[in-house]
């Protein structure tokens, strides 16, 4: 790997930490409306798994999508607009942080209700199969999405038709404010896999290097024809489930113990401690995000709201 | 023009787009090498091959939502569940995804995609599967709800469903499939979200769709021998809703009856009657009068189903209370 290619995974890290507290904020001065789930603390496994991807290879994820669609390339500044509900937003207002897509990225969303993407990703890898390209879909969702239907006829189908999927469940211990222990019958969630045949295995989800190492393996492994295959990223969501959320689910020393572990600090240890970048080259990464941020942020603003006659625009294609 | 089945018709609609765009294909429970438990796919396994006539798991959600997956890549799925009572498990798919997305996200996620399903009572089959719910689906902005009356429109809408770049929900009748009709050979379409006028009359308007329209017309003949010429309108979409040749009809018989065999409470006779009140109210002569199915879950006795569900003579009666 380039330096540069190292520089630009923390670069991306370090956009999605600032973009998250900067959207708390955003969500705390009344400017974003709705839900919104931030990311912070799973920076590592979507930042790893994308880098391992080939553009050819489909992205889709749950409401907790921010950070994977940074990875996924789109420009920050619409990213807020879309929070923000403007018109310049990646959904043009539609859909707001739970439904950040660009088809041109190969990101597939995006997606609210729990679990049901899972068959749409088999979907869109029947797509790929159907016409006989050799691309991956990487589907992310929660440990929480493991416990419901949807999760378990999309991994059967897939398995049936030997579609080439990576199933990722991140697993950052709560559904909602539901310990991963109170609600899935097994806690490991890659033992799910086993019940369809599927092979499986778990990741440190805040080591960055680690995701991506596994990712670009198991990629092509299901590019040579491996059919579906499972990874548990074990990773901890730093804030709560939502903005809304009191967290008396969990006491701070939990939260502690985890953030000691910062997926951010983790890589920047490891970038210092292997003489790959400098403690200042890092400050001027650190640097740039913010300044990028603040420029997002400025533009969202901006930037107009939807016209009125947009309502009833793409309700169908057709008409 | 060949005078052949529903199911015929069905079939060859079909058939023919399979031939004409590799892009279309089929999955569903039992689609392939049993062909069809309508038998409507029969054949095509052999044919086609398994991977373009793709058995599926009992899976509605996965079946569903993997056709909506597939749409977004450009295929062309045609999708079927067995029955809409099944629709229900695949509920989400059909109305939080494949009606929702191309919206949220902006018209930048296209779903070419068909759902085929069978919907209807009067087989006996008890009160899970026999419902007719065909309104609830067409309550939802995104999607389109298309259910044929007679073979050469199912022929039609099938082919311009399964062109179209818009989600379809296909809702056949259960008890159509023997119903015979002249066909037209070749590339016939029908427009989506067109109704027709299945019989032409001066004195009352009957609006009907899928099985009520046979219904319809064979009350409308009882009614011919007592002097009263009915129009019968062949609704044909349910949503996107053409009101244009009802309020013209009823502009002229300033009388309406409105036969489905769904429920009538929030049914299509109260969204029609609504439309009429709004658009025509000055043409009223008489209630408009709605002939449903009786507000229970259907039972298994045979008497017991036929005297829940529209009949000639319920429809005969309802027209004579309005004239």
């Amino acid at each position: 790997m380039e330096k540069q290619e190292y520089l630009n995974l923390y670069f991306q890290m370090v956009v999605i930490r600032h973009m998250e507290e900067n959207a708390a904020e955003l969500y705390q001065a009344g400017k974003i409306g709705g839900f919104l789930h931030l990311y912070i603390g799973e920076e590592a496994v979507s930042t790893g798994l994308v880098s391992a991807r080939k553009p050819e290879d489909r992205v889709i994820t749950a409401y907790r999508d921010h950070g994977v669609a940074i990875n996924c390339g789109i420009p920050t500044k619409f990213i807020f607009a879309e929070l923000l509900g403007k018109a310049t937003g990646v959904s043009r207002g539609r859909g707001g942080s739970m439904h950040l897509a660009d088809v041109s990225k190969n990101f597939w969303g995006g997606h609210a209700i729990v679990g049901a993407h899972l068959p749409i990703a088999a979907g869109l890898a029947l797509g790929d199969q159907y016409q006989k390209h050799n691309a991956v879909t990487i589907c992310m969702f929660g440990d929480g999405a493991t416990n419901i239907g949807f999760f378990h006829e999309a991994l059967n189908l897939s398995k049936v038709w030997n579609l080439p999927v990576l199933w990722v469940c991140e697993n950052n211990q709560y559904g909602m404010g539901t310990a991963v222990d109170r609600a899935s019958a097994v806690p490991e969630i890659q033992q799910k896999a086993a019940g369809y045949g599927m092979k499986s295995e778990r990741v440190d989800g805040m080591n960055v290097m680690d995701v991506r190492k596994t990712g670009l393996r198991l990629l092509e492994e299901i590019r040579a024809g491996s059919g579906p295959q499972f990874l548990e990223a074990v990773t901890y969501r730093f804030r709560g489930h939502s903005m809304g959320d009191p967290e008396r689910y969990r006491n701070p020393d939990e939260i502690h113990k985890w953030q000691v572990e910062d997926p951010v600090g983790i890589y920047r240890r490891f970038l210092i401690d292997n003489d790959i970048a400098s403690e200042t080259e890092l400050d001027e990464q650190d640097n740039h995000s913010l300044k990028e941020i603040q420029e997002a942020i400025q533009f969202a603003e901006a930037s107009p709201d939807p016209a009125p006659e947009e309502l009833y625009q793409n309700v169908y294609f057709e008409g | 023009m060949a005078r052949i089945t529903m199911r015929e018709a069905i079939s060859k609609a079909l058939w023919e787009e399979m031939e004409r765009d590799p892009n279309v294909f089929i999955m569903g429970e039992e689609v392939g090498v049993w062909g069809g438990s309508y038998a409507v796919t029969r054949g095509f396994f052999d044919h086609f091959g398994g991977e373009r006539v793709r058995d599926t798991p009992i899976s509605e959600a996965a079946i569903v939502g993997a056709a909506i997956g597939a749409a977004l890549t450009g295929l062309r799925p045609v999708a079927e569940l067995m029955t809409i009572n099944f629709a229900f498990v695949a509920m989400d798919h059909i109305v939080n995804e494949a009606a929702k997305l191309h919206y949220m996200f902006a018209g930048n996620f296209v779903i070419p995609m068909v759902i085929r399903t069978v919907s209807g009572g009067g087989r006996q089959l008890a009160a899970t599967h026999s419902q007719t719910p065909d309104v609830i689906f067409a309550h939802f902005p995104g999607l389109k709800v298309v259910s044929p009356s007679n073979p050469a429109d199912a022929k039609g809408l099938l082919k311009s469903a399964i062109r179209s770049n818009d989600p379809v929900l296909f809702i056949e009748h259960a008890t159509l499939y023997q119903l015979r009709g002249e066909v037209p050979d070749g590339d016939y379409v029908v427009p989506i979200g067109k109704s027709s006028v299945a019989r032409p009359g001066k004195d009352v308007t009957i609006v009907a769709y899928s099985k009520t329209v046979d219904t319809s017309l064979k009350a409308a003949e009882e009614l011919a021998k007592d002097g009263i010429e009915a129009e019968v309108i062949d609704l044909r979409t349910l949503r996107p809703l053409d009101t244009d040749p009802i309020i013209e009809s009823f502009k002229k018989t300033n009388r309406c009856v409105v036969v489905e065999e769904g429920w009538g409470t929030y049914g299509i006779g109260s969204e029609i009657s609504s439309r009429i009140y709004e658009q025509a109210f000055d043409y009223v002569d008489a209630p408009i009068k709605r002939v449903h199915q009786a507000d229970v879950p259907l039972p298994y006795n045979r008497d017991l189903e036929q005297l829940a569900l529209p009949q000639v003579e319920t429809v005969v009666a309802a027209v004579k209370e309005v004239l």
